[in-house]
Order: C-alpha cells, then structure tokens, then sequence
C-alpha cells in the first residue's frame, strides 16, 4: 500500500534508532507527550518503545474522543434510543463505552433500542432518508478531524430537507486539552510531570494547520513537531524533539508535511465554522469541564440539533472513585499504577474511559504491552 | 371441462413460494418439504432409510470424534459461499483437526416464516454439493419454522461424526516448547469478505471466503509423518484467539514473526479503512499446526503441494512461558501482545 | 490522529463523491471537503471522507529524511 507500507519499513527503523541513539544526550532523560490516540496506538502495535533509548520516554495524553466522552453524553444517546424510540447512529468506537445503570450502546441494543454502527455520517443521512417515518439521530463525537463530515452531513440534510435527522454534537477541541494539560498543576508549578515537548496529531492537524500549535510553543516554552500517522513518522518526530531540547529551541515543526502545512483545510475549516460555534463550557471526562472547548450546533441549523428537538438535559456523572482516568488522561500516572488495571478493569468490562477505547493509554497498555510488567 | 389427473398432488412451488408455519408442522406439508427439497437435494441411502434416525455401520477400533457447528451467518449469500456450504465445511473440519476421519453430518434447519424457498433450495444445493466434494455424507435430519420476526431467515446447525485411529488422536493440550506454529494460508479472507457486503461497511474487493473441507489436506499432513502436536481451525476470534486458547490449554507461550503472516493485500487494505487487524478477523478454510520442530520444513513441504496449503508459512513458536502471553515481534522491529480478542472486534474511527 | 490512510482515487462520481482504491479495496467516499481533486491523485481518507491531498514530493522528501542518521544542518521544516 503505497504511502503507507514505506512509512513502516522495519529496515529503515533501526537506522532511524541509531540516529535517535546519537541525537539524545545521555546525561539527561526526555518525556515526550503523544496528544493523540492515533499515536497512542501505534506506538502500542509496532511496539516503537522497544526501539528507543531508556532516556527517552513517552507520556500517553487524552487524545482519543471515546476516552475523553463524559459518561453523561452515553447516557443522552442511550435514552434516546430507548426512552424516545430513536434509531441512534454512531461510530463503533462507542458502542462498548460503559455508561450509567450498566448500560452501554451495545447492551441497550440488546435491550431493543435500534443502535445502528455507521463507518461515515453520511451513511447516517442515508439511513434518514430511507426511513422516513423513524426519527434518526446522528451521535457526533470526535476531534477537529471528524467535526467536518459532521458539518457535511448536516448541510446535506438542510438541502434534503429531511425532517427526521438531527445530530448529538459531542465533537471537541485539541488546543483545549494541550492547555488543560499544560496548565495542570503537576507540569506547570510542581513539575512531576516532566514535559519536553509534544507529538502534535496527525490527522487534526491536516484540518486545521499547524498554526494553533505556535502559542503553546512560545507561550509554555515546549517544542511541538506534528506527526504522520505511521510508526517512522513518530521516530522522526522524536529525532526532531530531541533536538529541538537540545539546541533549547521551543518551536513547531511539522513532519507531516506531505498532509499538513500551516494553514490546514480551509474548505473544511469554513464548513465547520458554518455550521458549529463554541460552547461555553464542556465537561471531559477526566479533565473535569473546560471553557472554549467544545462546539455545538448554530442556531440556524437548530432544527438539526438533537439536544434541542428532544429537549435533552445533560446530568454530569463522575468515575468510579479508585479509576485513575484522570490522572492517566493528563500522564501523572501510567496504567500499571492505577489499582484497577488489569484486574477489575480489563477491555471487557472497562471501569473508565481508558480502558474502554483501543487507543485509551490502558487499552493499548493491556492489550499490547503488559507483557513488559511481568 | 378439464380432467384432474387422478392421485394429483400440487409440487412445491419453489420458484416463488415461501416458508409457512405448516412447513414445521409435522405433517403432510412438513412431509412435502423433506421430500421435494431436502431428500431431492440431499438424497444418499442412509437418508432415503426414511425413519426417525439413520442406521450407520460400526466402525472397529480407534475412538470416535463428534463436533457440532452453530451457524447464524448474514447475510446468507457471500463471496466465495454461502450458510449452507459453510455449514458443512465448518463442521467437518471440527471432527478433521481432532485427527479424526470425518464420515457423516446430520443437519438441522430453523427456518423463518416467509423464507423463500427458492433461497432455500440454493442452499441446501450448496450443502448437497459441499457434502459431495468432501464425500461426507448429510445423514440425517429435522427442520422447524418460527413465526415470522424471531429468526433471520435461516439457522443451521450441522453435527458430524468421524472416527480416529489408535494412537492418532490430536488435542489443543498438545504443545510444547520448542515447537514450531504454521498456518495452512493467508489470513481474514473469510471476515473481511462478509464485512465487504454489510450493509453500511459496503466497499467492493475482490476478497472472497475461503470457506472449504480440510480433512483431505489434513491427510496429506498426516501422510507426511511429520510430528503434528496440535491442529485446529481459527475460525470466529481469528488466529489470535485460537492461539491464546492453544497456549492456555498447553500451559505455553508463542512468539510470532509479523513479516511471516501470510495476508492478502486487499484484505489488508479492507483491514486498514476499517481499523481492524486480521489477526482477529475469521478464517474458514484455513488450518493453525503445531509440529515438532525437526518436522517442520517437512510439514510445510507437505502443505504447500496440496491446493488449499499453497501460501502456508511457518510463523512462529513456542516457548516456555508461565503467563502463557501469545507475543509478536512486529514487522517494525518492536513486541506487542497478540491477546485474546474482548467483545467483537469493531471498525475503528480514532 | 484519528484513524485515516491514504488512498488513491481512481473515479469521480456526481455529488461530490469518488472512488478511492488501496490495494484492489474500492470504497465510494465524499469530496466535499477538498477541491481540485483528480483521477491519480492520493487523498488521506477519514469516515467516508477525503481530508486533504497528498503531496508526493513532501512523501519523498519525508522518506528521505528517514534515511539520515547523525547531525546534519538543513534537514527541518520549520513553521
């Protein structure tokens, strides 16, 4: 697969290894955090760690949507399917999200609520228009990369016309979440996270540029390189951090740069600026409720808004009292420390939001790397 | 006016009739239907003994092997097959990996009011032939109709009966350390075609199931002499999950070669839009072997000269391990876990 | 960062959709977010819809860059 299988060459790796070997100065260790999921879990499954030095390690950070869903918003989709007969649309990745009563997507499927998994929203619309007599609510979670075909399908909506579609807007921002962590009292005044710098995300990034990353830059002081989504991408982006600590430089650079440039999609970024505007507050999971963080459906496009034509209430729910989520989510604690891991809370029956998505920094731990802790 | 042949019965319309509850009802209409459609199809000496079970000849030394298959595919038609092949296949390899020599099936229909009989009679054709190629016999039978809404379609389930000779007997207990794995081909053939045509997954490939019997191919590793500890099928939960389960029941541990797995490119691509991995995706007509480590090259020599063992590849081994973890060395150069599958293995979008 | 790969497109349908193709797997997704896109080029694919294009160039340099090992002056792209 073009453009995918020479960014994975085993050969090359180790070439890549040795440099990132001399780049490091071994009189020092490095902590890198990987925003997002997508990096999370490749780092997991092509094991990247085995090939980088004991000085230099990676810190998991909370950008994986399913992870960062606040129980609340599951429990807005579960009652619309079964309290108000909906069919609800969603992505796979939520439909084992653990939610309150004991009740997940999955399970309220088994219960008779019509849960339908879609690849695109599109097929959402579709599914809308071959149904005319069921209400069908779309529930849209997801970083700046998933906000745009959101945005798509509620305009082509509009121009159909169609009465029984509506959207549950979960979609969230990544500047936000790099601030909550920055701003966090462990990395900003008592520094027990060590932070040298960040892996921006990959796909985010090709929407919307690489610019919002420079005021994290100069304003924290941390160098931030941008990532492709394949394992020799996030080996040279580490190369490039380490020198970055190096020559006390604290700048973006962008290794993405056959997918990314400064500006980003601005054919996309319209759209969703079209369509969406910012809430005032958003609750995360694990990073408590954040200003400016999270969008929700413009008025002219409120017919659309499933909060609004179901006159849904939003009821915070909080973790389970001994999850680390938070803790996890924000790199003060790795999986092994949490004393849930790996006993009551496993991939089958995930306590908290970590566990439950493959790219959760507990997911991809116990999937593919517990080994290491025997 | 014209004349009703005397003795007159109207046949089965099966061109454009439909199940209906009358059909499980036991009969003369239930009768109609075993006999214009099942037993047409099917039709062998042991079923045509008509009585309630069939009488089969005795089979002298060695132990006998039973295996039973569930089978609820959807859709019913897909690439490469359809429910009533897989049906066979499934359960005939069941009673092959246990070393077994497989010699009869009974199968067990549930159909749904309204089916249309023209789709089952594709079916059970498909079954007839598959039961041909392999040269097992369907024996014996029964068939049921639930009202309309509480089945989909069709549920077959298929039990077969084999017998294995003295000393002959293979079981997942098997596996020692030092011991060399293989497959019998590439990987998630069968999964990723049936996600091919779900409705809402929809992408065209040319992947096709590869569903078939492999007791002929198992003869032929068995004719080899090479030492075979373990045999079976990876067929829901993928390779990964019968690996875990042969490293649990064994008290082992694996370490597979990434670079070794073979997989089709177009099932690794329908894999790469959907975030899935085929180490998790259904297999069904492909075999997972374990042999002595001095028999292997002998083995895969013996794969590789019969049709359904073309693309067999040794993968891995085993090795010593009290946490019995099946690990990979990635075609990266790193390790990961290959773990049990949790839940079902869904398309990803982060 | 979420899930998304690179595919090429091989047909241009009506409505703003395409067919892209990876290894033999076809699979109709939307342009309505990218413009300018033709037969041959490669778009980065995310639930259904083309995100960007991807420039070959930029692929090779970034390969190339792979290729390097030690410290060498003029080998960033800095923004």
């Amino acid at each position: 697969m073009k453009y995918i299988d020479e960014f994975r060459d085993g050969e090359v790796a180790k070439g890549l290894a040795e440099a990132i070997r001399r780049e490091a100065n071994p009189e020092r260790r490095y902590h890198f955090m990987e925003f997002c999921g997508g990096h999370t879990h490749a780092i997991s499954r092509y094991g990247v760690s085995d090939l980088l030095p004991d000085n230099v390690r990676m810190i998991h950070g909370p950008g994986c949507p399913v992870c960062v869903l606040p129980i609340g918003r599951v429990d807005q989709a579960i009652r619309l399917a079964l309290e108000q007969g909906v069919m609800l649309c969603t992505y796979g990745d939520c439909l084992r999200v653990p939610a309150s009563d004991s009740l997940s997507l999955m399970k309220a499927k088994a219960r008779g609520g019509d849960i339908r998994m879609v690849y695109s929203s599109a097929d959402a619309v579709a599914l809308a228009q071959k149904n005319p007599e069921k209400q069908v609510v779309f529930f849209a979670i997801g970083f700046e990369t998933t906000t745009p075909p959101t945005a798509v399908a509620i305009k082509q909506a509009a121009a159909l016309g169609l009465k029984n579609f509506s959207v549950l807007c979960c979609h969230v921002l990544t500047p936000s979440a790099i601030s909550s962590i920055l701003e966090s009292p462990e990395v900003r005044q008592w520094g027990t996270v060590p932070l040298d710098g960040f892996i921006g995300p990959a796909h985010v990034s090709t929407i919307i540029g690489s610019r919002p990353y420079e005021f994290f830059a100069e304003e924290y002081r941390k160098p931030v390189v941008i990532a492709g989504f394949e394992p020799l991408d996030v080996m040279q982006a580490i190369k490039m951090l380490i020198r970055q600590v190096n020559e006390g430089r604290a700048e973006v650079e962008n290794e993405f740069s056959r997918a990314v440039d400064r500006n980003g999609n601005l054919k996309a970024q319209q759209l969703v600026a079209e369509v969406f505007e910012m809430r005032k507050h958003f609750e995360w999971r694990g990073l408590n409720v954040l200003p400016y963080s999270a969008l929700r459906i413009r008025s002219q496009f409120a017919e659309f808004d499933a909060e609004k034509r179901f006159s849904l209430d939003y009821k915070p729910v909080p973790d389970h009292k001994a999850c680390d989520c938070g803790a996890i989510l924000r790199g003060v604690k790795r999986p092994q420390d949490c004393k849930l891991f790996g006993t009551v809370c496993t991939p089958e029956n995930a306590i908290g939001s970590c566990m439950v998505s493959s790219e959760g920094a507990c997911a991809a731990h116990y999937t593919y790397g517990r080994y290491k802790d025997v | 006016m014209s004349e009703v042949r005397k003795g007159y019965v109207r046949p089965l319309d099966i061109k454009h009739g439909q199940v209906d509850m009358a059909h499980g009802a036991g009969g003369r209409a239930m009768a109609q239907l075993i006999e214009e459609l099942f037993a047409r199809y099917l039709g062998n000496e042991y079923l045509a003994q008509g009585d309630d079970g069939a009488l089969l000849p005795a089979q002298g030394a060695g132990k006998l092997v039973m295996a039973t298959d569930c089978h609820v595919v959807s859709p019913l038609f897909f690439p490469g097959g359809d429910i009533g092949c897989l049906s066979v296949h499934g359960t005939i390899n069941d009673v092959a990996v246990m070393g077994a020599k497989p010699l009869w099936l009974s199968a067990g229909f549930i159909l749904e009011e309204g089916f249309k009989l023209a789709d089952l009679a594709r079916i059970v054709q498909s079954m007839a032939d598959a039961a041909l190629a392999a040269g097992v016999p369907i024996v014996t039978g029964d068939t049921k109709v639930v009202e309309r809404g509480k089945g989909d379609g069709v549920f077959i389930t298929t039990t077969g009966v084999g017998v294995v000779a003295p000393g002959m007997e293979l079981s997942g207990r098997s596996a020692k350390a030092g011991d060399v794995i293989l497959v019998s081909g590439t990987l998630g053939d069968h999964g990723m075609a049936i996600m091919a045509v779900r409705e809402s997954l929809g992408f065209e490939s040319p992947i096709v199931s590869d569903t078939a019997a492999l007791h002929g191919l198992i003869a032929v590793m068995r004719d080899s002499g090479a030492e075979i500890h373990v045999l079976r099928d990876p067929t829901r939960g993928g390779l990964a999950t019968t690996l875990n389960e042969i490293a649990q029941q064994s008290g082992v541990g694996m370490m597979l070669q990434e670079k070794a797995l073979p997989v089709r490119p177009a099932v690794n691509a329908a894999c790469e839009f959907l975030g899935l991995d085929p180490l998790y995706v259904a297999n069904e007509g492909k075999l997972v072997a374990i042999c002595a480590e001095s028999d292997a090259e002998k083995l895969l020599a013996a794969l590789q000269t019969h049709p359904l063992g073309a693309d067999a590849a040794i993968i891995g081994r085993v090795h010593e391990d009290a946490h019995h973890f099946v690990q990979m060395t990635t075609g990266f150069g790193g390790k990961r876990i290959v773990d049990w599958l949790s839940g079902e293995q869904l398309p990803r979008i982060c | 960062m979420c899930l998304a790969i690179p595919a090429q497109v091989v047909e241009l349908r009506d409505g703003d959709n395409a067919v892209v193709d990876l290894a033999g797997v076809r699979k109709e997704i939307s342009l309505a977010l990218v413009e300018n896109v033709e037969i041959g080029d490669y778009v980065i694919v995310h639930v259904g819809y083309a995100l960007n294009k991807l420039d070959p160039e930029e692929a090779a340099k970034t390969l190339a860059l792979f290729a390097e090992i030690g410290q060498l002056a003029d080998d960033t792209t800095v923004h």
